[in-house]
């Protein structure tokens, strides 16, 4: 692979000639207080300088030391709204004189381009592949979505206090599949990103950028700013153990620990759809007031809500305890036998959007500790 | 993934708030509904309300159409019960894995059903019928709530020429000639060869377990009982999340499972 | 033809038990047959008997003004019927009627009441299978109270 360098005053030129591709552009924006993803038409609308503090239940965008383009963590959104709609009408049905006519919607996938993808995401995104896709049904909708989508990622050099992705293998350094990869690097005299295409159309878009082949010196700094976010997170305060999680969850689902994280759980949700790979859906079905025309409409849903676990007479799983330990034991054990891998990125999302502080690697401690002392 | 559309051809009522419907595919020109396995369901969409999953309960070898039993109970079920002879609906299926009749093979093979559960078991029943000489005998033990709550009682006498039937009710009347009390009572009692023993189960699930206690307390291996388990389906394609049991997706896992792979997950309660 | 000790042994019921306490019992019984419709023991009617259900079908029964008998529980051959006979004071607590022709072993519990005073060990063995007994039929009416095939019921628990 042939790393160049793009100096930080044509990032504008990326945009231009991916937009020029005919591609529409989505990218971090700063929004009601957040950096969010959302559609960029200029480096303008990228949230420059901006960096980000996060911990347990706490989020605050704050001014950075540099002007970096990239300088924050993840925030509240993640890609898979634009692969896996919040909601999207899936097919709609009418009465006719002498029938029922049934039709798929089938909205044309536009041409969409992920700016600064970091490394656990890209690692969601083929995890919800593997979900939609690659399982033995697959969902043609997300599948068309997701052919369509350039990804530029971005090697994380800015992790927050939440991240654990060192722990889950999934970051900070771009490994999986992607187009392009950017790494930024910024100093008092440098401002640039080392760049590599990792795919034909990723090549066809370097083709059109003022490049100048990287030097020793570049790959270095890029590694070394890279090297300090594995650190920071190393050093940081959490870790998950991702070798023996399954075993301890699959071991413990009567543990005490599910009773006192219940106390604390609101049920809200906030942590699966935050979630980068929850793919919960639910459908609804409605009618109009004639009578005569019916949609099926497909909606995120939460294994946190009472209705979904519902089967004839109530809910298989009636209270928060259960549905805690649904979700983090889907997340970081069974996902690993349905889908052959964790179902978690160490993101750190759900800890940070949980309104009461509830943090994932705490909660399997807790659980580890309480084995231990039973 | 879009219905296709069926029409009622039948409507039976096995007894108040229990119907039957057979259907038949509106685009029959084009040949004939996919095939389905015993303990196969298809998701059913009344028009407007909703779709649930309802197990197929007809015979394999009837190409023309699909037959379903179902209770009423939700919103959903409440709109397929007003359904009429010649009243459309939306099918999408079969899904899901079914009974293995390989298993049976030169088998004594147990069926036992509770309630609504002789539905998905009924398919089965005809095909094991069609072929006796593949297993070396079929019984079925069947419970209810009362007499007048048994599905399918024609056939049941059918039924009892060639096979053995025992019946069992909660609660019996002045014309019933079965057991009253509950079905581990006429398990228990059985006489079988526990290794040549195989047994398929569908019921609710509290009487599920106890009749799998009554099974191993007799020697039957763990791996020769056959369940069919209920969850919240509401894609039938594994992508919705709503009918995890453990990492089993009922829908596409099961709804069928052997216990020997699941027995782990069956005794966690709230799972 | 068997003789009754036979035909006890051949029970599920008796399964195990000394030969020597076999043989007592045995000469305890005398066979009987009840035809369809027949009362084998009627509620609140001294209770000094005890039957081993060969073949045949017995219902343990409670009569109900305005509604007349009401069948509980259905008995088979291999099943043992009336425990009443072992607690004072000495009633039978429900009815038993033949569903169809039953052929039985009538016991004498009169009898085998004083023995097992007697013989501590012939009244454990006893004791034991008619525990057993007792705790089928509680569970089976355990069973049935749950109305398991009903799913018309509140939500349920916590589950925990």
């Amino acid at each position: 692979m042939c790393e160049f360098v793009l100096q930080a005053e044509h990032l504008e030129k990326l945009i231009q000639v991916i937009r020029g591709e005919g591609y529409q552009m989505l990218g971090p924006v700063l929004r009601d207080g957040a950096i969010v993803y959302d559609q960029i038409t200029t480096t303008q609308d990228l949230p420059r300088g901006w960096s980000d503090s996060q911990e347990k239940g706490f989020y605050r965008v704050e001014p950075g030391n540099t002007g970096a383009y990239f300088g924050y963590a993840v925030g509240p959104t993640s890609w898979k709204k634009f692969l896996q709609l919040p909601q999207r009408q899936v097919w709609r049905a009418q009465k006719t004189d002498d029938g029922l006519d049934f039709v798929q919607i089938v909205e044309e996938a536009p041409a969409l381009a992920f700016l600064g993808i970091r490394s656990c995401e890209l690692h969601a995104i083929g995890i919800q592949d593997r979900v939609f896709v690659d399982d033995q049904f697959c969902n043609e909708d997300y599948a068309h979505r997701r052919d369509r989508v350039l990804m530029i990622a971005v090697n994380c050099t800015s992790p927050a206090a939440t991240c654990f992705c060192t722990s889950m293998n999934t970051g900070p350094e771009v490994t999986a599949n992607t187009d392009l990869a950017l790494t930024e690097v910024i100093n008092d005299e440098e401002h640039y990103f080392l760049i590599a295409s990792e795919s034909y159309r990723g090549g066809q878009i370097l083709q059109q950028l003022p490049l100048t082949p990287a030097a020793e010196r570049h790959l270095k700094a890029a590694e070394s700013a890279v090297q300090s976010a594995v650190y920071k997170m190393e050093q940081g305060p959490r870790s998950l153990d991702r070798a023996g999680v399954k075993d301890l969850l699959y071991r413990n689902y009567e543990s005490p620990a599910w009773d006192l994280v219940a106390e604390r759980c609101l049920s809200c949700a906030n942590c699966t759809m935050a979630c980068p790979t929850c793919f919960c859906s639910d459908v609804q079905d409605t009618t109009d007031l004639s009578g005569e025309h019916a949609e099926r409409w497909e909606r995120w849903d939460s294994c946190f809500t009472g209705d979904f676990s519902y089967i004839t007479g109530g809910s298989v799983r009636p209270d928060t305890r259960s549905r805690y330990r649904q979700w983090m034991t889907h997340k970081l054990a069974t996902w690993h036998d349905q889908f052959g891998s964790s179902g978690c990125v160490g993101c750190g999302r759900c800890i940070t959007w949980c309104p009461v502080g509830i943090d994932i690697t705490e909660e399997v401690q807790r659980i580890q500790a309480m084995e231990t002392a039973l | 993934m879009t219905p296709e559309v069926f029409r009622v051809e039948q409507r039976r009522e096995e007894f108040p708030g229990t119907f039957t419907l057979r259907i038949r595919g509106e685009r029959a020109k084009n040949g004939s509904p996919a095939e389905f396995q015993p303990g196969q369901f298809n998701m059913l969409y009344a028009f407007g309300a909703g779709e649930i999953a309802i197990s197929l309960s007809g015979s394999p070898r009837d190409r023309d159409g699909y037959v379903h039993t179902i209770r009423t109970h939700g919103f959903v079920s409440q709109a397929l019960e007003r359904l009429q002879a010649g009243d459309l609906l939306g099918v999408r299926g079969p899904f899901g894995c079914g009974w293995p009749l390989s298993a049976a093979k030169g088998k004594e093979v147990l069926i036992i059903a509770g309630g609504l559960g002789l539905a998905p078991l009924r398919p089965l029943i005809y095909n094991l019928l069609g072929d006796t000489q593949s297993v070396r005998n079929i019984r079925l033990f069947y419970g209810a709530r009362r007499p007048d709550e048994m599905l399918y009682r024609d056939e049941l006498a059918q039924w009892a020429g060639s096979m053995e039937i025992v019946q069992s009710v909660d609660h019996g009347d002045a014309d019933w000639a079965g057991h009253i009390g509950v079905i581990t009572g006429p398990l228990a009692g059985a006489e079988l060869d526990p290794q040549n023993t195989v047994a398929f189960l569908c019921g609710p699930e509290v009487m599920m377990r106890f009749c799998i206690q009554t099974l191993t307390a007799k020697a039957v291996p763990e791996s020769a009982i056959y369940l069919s388990m209920e969850r919240n389906m509401k894609c039938a394609t594994g992508h919705c999340g709503h009918c995890q049991w453990g990492p089993n997706f009922v829908c596409k896992d099961g709804p069928v499972f052997n216990f020997a792979g699941v027995q782990s997950w069956f005794n966690i309660r709230a799972l | 033809m068997k003789n009754l000790a036979q035909l006890l042994r051949e029970h599920p019921f008796f399964h195990g038990m000394d030969e020597e306490h076999l043989e007592f019992i045995a000469r305890c019984g005398q066979n009987c047959i009840f035809n369809r419709g027949e009362y084998i023991a009627r509620e609140n009617a001294p209770a000094d008997q005890f039957y081993v259900i060969r073949d045949g079908k017995v219902a343990v029964e409670s009569y109900v003004p305005n509604h007349g008998s009401l069948c509980l529980q259905t008995l088979h051959s291999g099943d043992i019927f009336g425990w009443s006979w072992l607690f004072p004071p000495y009633l039978w607590t429900f009815d038993g009627r033949a569903l169809d022709e039953v052929h039985a072993v009538r016991l004498d519990g009169k009898c085998l009441r004083d023995k097992c005073d007697e013989d501590p060990k012939l009244g454990y063995a006893l004791m034991k299978r008619f525990a057993r007994i007792v705790t089928d039929r509680l569970h089976t009416t355990r069973v049935q109270l749950m109305d398991v095939y009903n799913q018309q019921r509140p939500p349920l628990d916590s589950g925990q």
